[in-house]
């Protein structure tokens, strides 16, 4: 396995800590005059997205992470599982619910993800920034009430619930973030 | 295209570092000193754990470049100066370059300018009144106040630095947020640690700080003065100037004894050597210097980017540099 020295440290390398893939989000170097070389580095642990301060001395080495961005397909849901198929080897990965965190919510047959291996093997998931759902259950429309920032409970053919303006009916197909879970418009009724 | 043909501060700044350069210059004039040129390229080198200097081969034939002399860019000027000490002057100053391997950051540059001076008579405290006066002339500060390192550790980390073992310098770095690796053994590693990130950034806010009374293990050149029966350790005669958290200069109760010299170049060598870091040579010009005879004086450099940086309310030396080493 490849490592790195603390003179390669730079911000963006990925490197592995206690067994978990970690991003370098930040590195700064201190060093008193006379003293010890310190590399004081964030880190992004990229399965759970928390971050890690901590300082390294000069000499110090960190793991290369085998870590790769690879597209794939949604393919199914069975139970807790996901399954997913890469888009070029058309090998097939599961995913669990905890690791595929909100980003059921917006997962539609056929839809092209972003995901990332770690060792090889599945460990995060991203939908695409703007998916668009269909609208399977909400209340009927509040005729004539234009505020914009009321909403109700929708349900979406996922399955996932969302906050939506009032005049968004059963059947309207929503544009939706997925990065903040937020409603943006209507595309079509 | 590429536009870091550019330097990295601006014009203005430029303006500001000759003002700089023209008051320290000023301030050493009048003071009596007599400003002078010793070369960056040496085969003597300070040895110093965790200071390395670039090499460079004196080559004789540009055929072979990598064949010849090993030489040693200066990491600061002092071997050059002390030697003119012996040789009869008595105030000297020094605005130069310095070089060292490794260090680049927010506060590094590997190539920097520096300021040295010593003068022949004065003591321990006429080297830190001298630093103040200087620092209040350059940019119009307060005098500074002095605290000694064991004090400034008390204060801001909650720990005694000299007496703390590897385990109470571990909480002392926890109780103030900071991360301590499990496997940490090196108490020298967590003192600078507790250094840069609880005490420095603390230092020289109000106005600016001289923390003195190193550990005797960080005397570099500096004299140490024996632990006394009031049950004070022994401290290494060393004084540095900080403002706004940011370390500018380090100067010495100059050490004179050659002997002593030659013992702390050993035991920086073998440290070398137990990291893995190349050998510097233990015989040089100084200690001949030194065997004839080193005048008792104090001697302090300091980091003129550094000062430009705190001057101009910069954050990084890269703003007050034209080309620094990514444009160099």
């Amino acid at each position: 396995m490849a490592t790195y020295k603390t003179s390669d440290f730079k911000k963006g390398i990925k490197v592995q800590i206690d067994g978990e893939p970690y991003l370098m989000a930040e590195m700064n170097f201190r060093k008193p005059g006379k003293g010890n070389a310190l590399y004081e580095c964030k880190l992004k642990n990229l399965i759970r997205g928390t971050t890690l301060q901590r300082v390294f001395k000069g000499g110090d080495t960190l793991e290369a992470a085998d870590v790769e961005e690879v597209e794939v397909q949604y393919l199914y849901r069975q139970g807790d599982t996901w399954v997913f198929m890469h888009a070029e080897s058309f090998e097939q990965y599961e995913l669990d619910k905890d690791k595929v965190d909100d980003a059921w919510k917006y997962l539609k047959d056929g839809m092209a993800c972003q995901m990332m291996l770690f060792n090889e093997k599945p460990v995060s998931l991203t939908p695409p920034a703007h998916v668009e759902l269909k609208v399977e259950y909400c209340d009927p429309g509040a005729r004539g009430d234009t505020a914009t920032n009321v909403t109700k409970p929708v349900k979406l053919e996922t399955g996932a619930e969302i906050a939506a303006p009032l005049f968004i009916n059963i059947g309207n197909v929503l544009r939706i973030d997925t990065r903040t879970g937020e409603y943006i418009e209507r595309v079509s009724n | 295209m590429s536009s870091d043909f550019l330097p990295s501060c601006s014009l203005d700044m430029l303006h500001q570092r000759a003002e700089l350069l023209r008051r320290l210059r000023r301030f050493f004039d009048s003071h009596g000193f007599v400003e002078v040129e010793t070369p960056t390229l040496s085969r003597d080198s300070v040895i110093d754990e965790h200071l390395d200097p670039l090499r460079v081969t004196l080559f004789q034939d540009a055929r072979e470049p990598d064949q010849g002399e090993p030489f040693y860019l200066q990491t600061s000027p002092e071997f050059g100066m002390k030697r003119l000490l012996v040789a009869g002057a008595t105030a000297i100053y020094q605005i130069t370059r310095a070089y060292r391997g490794g260090e680049a950051g927010p506060l590094h540059n590997p190539e920097f300018t520096m300021l040295e001076w010593y003068r022949v008579g004065d003591d321990y405290e006429d080297g830190r009144r001298l630093l103040s006066n200087l620092a209040s002339a350059a940019i119009g500060c307060d005098d500074a106040e002095q605290i000694t390192f064991r004090e400034a550790f008390q204060r801001h980390a909650q720990v005694d630095p000299f007496t703390a073992d590897v385990p109470q310098l571990g909480a002392a770095l926890q109780a103030n947020g900071k991360e301590v690796a499990a496997n940490e053994q090196d108490r020298a590693v967590l003192l600078d640690r507790l250094l840069t990130e609880c005490v420095e950034p603390k230092l020289g806010q109000e106005r600016p700080t001289i923390l003195y009374d190193y550990p005797a293990n960080q005397s570099a050149l500096a004299q140490v003065r024996p632990a006394d029966d009031q049950g004070n350790p022994a401290v290494a005669e060393r004084f540095e100037l900080y403002i706004r958290g940011v370390e500018l200069a380090n100067g010495y109760h100059e050490l004179l004894d050659p002997a002593v010299l030659i013992e702390r170049n050993r035991q920086n060598n073998a440290r070398r050597a137990g990291a893995g870091k190349y050998q510097l040579p233990e015989q040089s010009r100084l200690v001949a210097a030194m065997q004839h005879g080193l005048p008792a004086c104090s001697g302090c450099a300091l980091g003129v980017d550094r000062l430009l940086l705190i001057a101009a309310n910069a954050t990084s030396i890269q703003q007050v540099l034209a080309f620094p080493i990514e444009r160099a």
